[in-house]
């Protein structure tokens, strides 16, 4: 038995955070959230150079046939450095299309490029909604991520069936508290589906627990700047991390975050040798790391006193990481419904 | 990550099943009261031969002379629970004085006192907290003044646990008032039937004494109880306390707790709806169980940290937090679910489980400050985990 990572993974996780430390310091993450777009393309082929796209595409698709896991740890350090990336929506894309080995080539190699409308999945509102007829897709999407360059739309309908379609043009920026991420609304008009792949109830697990893996990575930055800082920030001749009322803090938001990063962990190694109990571990973690992530936003901001309220010290990146996180696929709440119901706990 | 065994481990698991079904018969029943029942006393010699308790205890001093392995150990507790099997007697002389001895006690020591504490004819109690010395442990003041052979023992001690039915403590007495705080401590041994020592049951919120204080007056106690050398008590007894708060939290107690509330939820209704079916209690019950999840997988992770020999950092410090709140937890959200009949207790027609539900939320509110208050924990979580400074100590005045 061996609960922990292994050699490879933490290379992989160390040297994704050296390019990340570079191409999204602080500064760079600024640039990209006033829309400056060399920033952004030098992020993107930062990523693209670390060979992200093809991660999770099966090798005889062309790709490196990693796991989970090994995504979650790529996630984790993505929300780490608060970079804004296309590798969650791709890796969703890929771990969907196992049986279009086309398209799965097309992503390794990096020449599809794919965009994510699924928030009417677990969310209708505003009149949104995707309906199938006679093979065509038709309606709107909110929220739809990663829709800017995209070469393909990966699209729930109505009935949380999902399909490809080429990229849509029509589409209009929706404006949240994350100035980093883009958020797109996406019209519908007759599209049709190059591809249908059934997923089950995999595919929100994936959805729920990568993102769940952002918010762990972006909390835990949250953690260590709230300590940094605690040791250095001095009121009545010492150091505030010497208080107890600030160390507590801090032992709170470690206390709170440590167990979801072994449960991500055990979630994802489920979902990848095919445990059933995969999903489930999958809809916790996303409702546990959502509750202790926003305590630690929250938390991490009061330690910095008012610096953590300006925009000097930048961390209302991290606290709107999270708070955007916690809504992406479903509230916690729905994610315990969600875990309720696969065990059959429903009447 | 591998998380199946190896068959070398699926093999043993096969035997300690077979061990236990084939002897279950003469496990104790609930009719068994009392430390020393007959009954209890011969399962715990049957589960020592057969290697199912006291198992890396040497065969010399009574024990099944097995080598340390974390995962064999972890089967048979798995075992245990799994088939709901009474299991290896537990208490403080097992769980801390043996190891103690073990590693610092003298032969005569070991050979007097391992055997009859492992087969639970002897009780022990601990004699470390006082009214002045709670979290600050090392202020304790209960004195021993050497006179010849013998040290007399003055003071009192409180929060001791099975005093009333001890042959034997194992005690930090101040033998040095003139050495620093952490210098003048040492840890001692005898028998609770010396003249001048008096118990007297601490009544506590759940109704019943769980714990005692214990009053020396004039304890006149022989120097060949002393474990290790006088004055070093303070080394001596951290051996051990880092063992007690392992116990604390143990995540497999809090799952198997956590399924007897989903269980509660299932078979109770209120106005014709089972409880699960209320969604608000539904969702709270979800909450707990991503919690359960997650100090499960924490518990992997510290387990994988031993195998290796490494230490568990923050994944081992936060055991003895967030155990006893998620304990505590559990039983509120069972109250919480009973509702009115929540509030029932000892005993009538309408109470639920025996009362149990109360007596934890009660007993484990008990442990969420015993073991090192939850606000010592953040410390040592804050100061060793985060490497956060310590607070800095007054200027003597």
């Amino acid at each position: 038995m061996e609960f922990a990572l292994s050699e490879d993974q933490r290379l992989l996780q160390d040297s994704l955070k050296g390019v990340l430390a570079g191409a999204a310091s602080l500064d760079q993450i600024r640039k990209i959230a006033v829309g400056d777009a060399e920033a952004s393309s030098a992020l993107e082929t930062a990523l693209a150079d670390f060979g992200l796209a093809s991660l999770l595409v099966p090798e005889d698709a062309g790709g490196l046939g990693l796991g989970l896991l090994d995504a979650c740890l790529v996630q984790e350090a993505l929300g780490y450095h608060i970079a804004p990336s296309g590798f969650l929506v791709g890796a969703l894309a890929a771990t969907a299309l196992g049986s279009y080995p086309d398209l799965l080539n097309l992503i390794a190699a990096g020449e599809a490029r794919f965009g994510l409308a699924a928030t009417e999945m677990t969310s209708r509102r505003d009149g949104a909604g995707v309906s199938l007829a006679k093979g065509k897709l038709s309606g709107k999407s909110l929220l739809a991520m990663n829709v800017e360059g995209a070469t393909h739309l990966l699209v729930a309908d109505n009935d949380a069936h999902l399909h490809v379609v080429e990229a849509i043009k029509d589409v209009v920026q929706m404006r949240t508290i994350d100035k980093t991420r883009a958020f797109h609304e996406v019209k519908f008009a007759g599209s049709k589906p190059v591809a249908s792949p059934e997923t089950g109830d995999r595919f929100l697990a994936v959805a729920r627990l990568l993102i769940a893996a952002d918010t762990l990575g972006a909390a835990q930055a949250m953690i260590d700047r709230a300590v940094a800082y605690a040791a250095e920030r001095q009121q009545f001749g010492r150091v505030i991390g010497s208080f107890q009322a600030v160390k507590h803090m801090c032992a709170e938001m470690a206390a709170k975050l440590e167990p979801g990063r072994a449960l991500i962990w055990h979630a994802a190694h489920a979902l990848d040798i095919g445990d059933p109990e995969g999903p489930v571990m999958a809809n916790l973690a996303k409702s546990y790391v959502a509750e202790a992530g926003t305590f630690i936003a929250r938390t991490s901001t009061e330690v910095h006193g008012g610096m953590g309220f300006t925009d000097l010290v930048g961390l209302h990146y991290w606290y709107k990481r999270i708070g955007v996180n916690r809504q992406l696929f479903g509230s916690p709440e729905q994610a315990r419904e969600t875990a309720a119901e696969l065990q059959g706990l429903l009447a | 990550m591998k998380l199946d065994l190896d068959p070398e481990y699926e093999a043993f698991r096969a035997e300690v099943s077979d061990t236990l079904a084939k002897n279950r018969h003469l496990a104790p029943t609930s009719e068994d009261k009392g430390y020393k029942n007959a009954r209890r006393i011969a399962w715990q010699k049957l589960l020592i031969e057969h290697g199912l308790a006291a198992r890396t205890i040497p065969k010399a001093y009574g024990g099944y002379g097995g080598e340390p392995d974390i995962l064999k150990a972890r089967i048979i507790a798995e075992e245990f629970a799994r088939t709901r099997t009474p299991g290896p007697m537990a208490g403080q002389g097992i769980s801390m004085l043996v190891p103690t001895l073990l590693e610092l006690g003298t032969e005569a020591q070991k050979q007097a006192y391992i055997r009859p504490t492992i087969e639970g004819e002897m009780i022990w109690c601990q004699g470390y907290s006082e009214p002045g010395a709670g979290s600050d442990l090392a202020a304790l003041r209960t004195s021993a003044v050497e006179d010849g052979d013998h040290y007399v023992i003055n003071g009192s001690k409180i929060w001791t646990s099975t005093a009333k039915q001890a042959d034997m403590i194992f005690c930090l007495v101040r033998t040095d008032p003139a050495a620093k705080k952490h210098e003048g401590i040492t840890y001692i041994t005898f028998p609770m039937s010396t003249p001048g020592i008096e118990v007297r049951p601490l009544v506590d919120m759940t109704g019943s004494a769980n714990f005692n204080e214990v009053f020396f007056t004039n304890v006149r106690v022989p120097k060949s109880g002393v474990i290790a050398k006088p004055n070093v008590g303070w080394q001596v007894a951290n051996a051990t306390l880092t063992h007690e708060r392992g116990m604390l939290g143990d995540p497999n107690a809090t799952k198997a707790r956590f399924l007897e509330l989903v269980t509660l939820m299932k078979d109770e209704s209120v106005n014709g709806q089972r409880l699960i079916d209320n969604p608000l209690l539904r969702d709270r019950l979800m909450k707990l169980q991503s919690e359960v999840y997650a100090m499960q997988a924490n518990g992997l992770r510290i387990t994988t940290s031993r195998l290796k020999g490494e230490p568990a950092g923050l994944a081992g410090l936060i055991v003895k937090l967030n155990g006893c709140d998620l304990n505590h937890e559990i039983a509120r959200l069972a109250i919480d679910a009973l509702g009115e009949l929540g509030i029932l207790y000892e005993d009538g027609e309408h109470l639920r489980a025996d009362g149990s539900w109360q007596w934890r939320y009660m007993y484990d509110l008990g442990l969420i400050i015993g073991g090192g208050t939850a606000q010592i924990q953040k410390n040592i979580i804050a100061e060793r985990g985060l490497d956060m400074p310590r607070e800095p100590k007054l200027a003597k005045a």
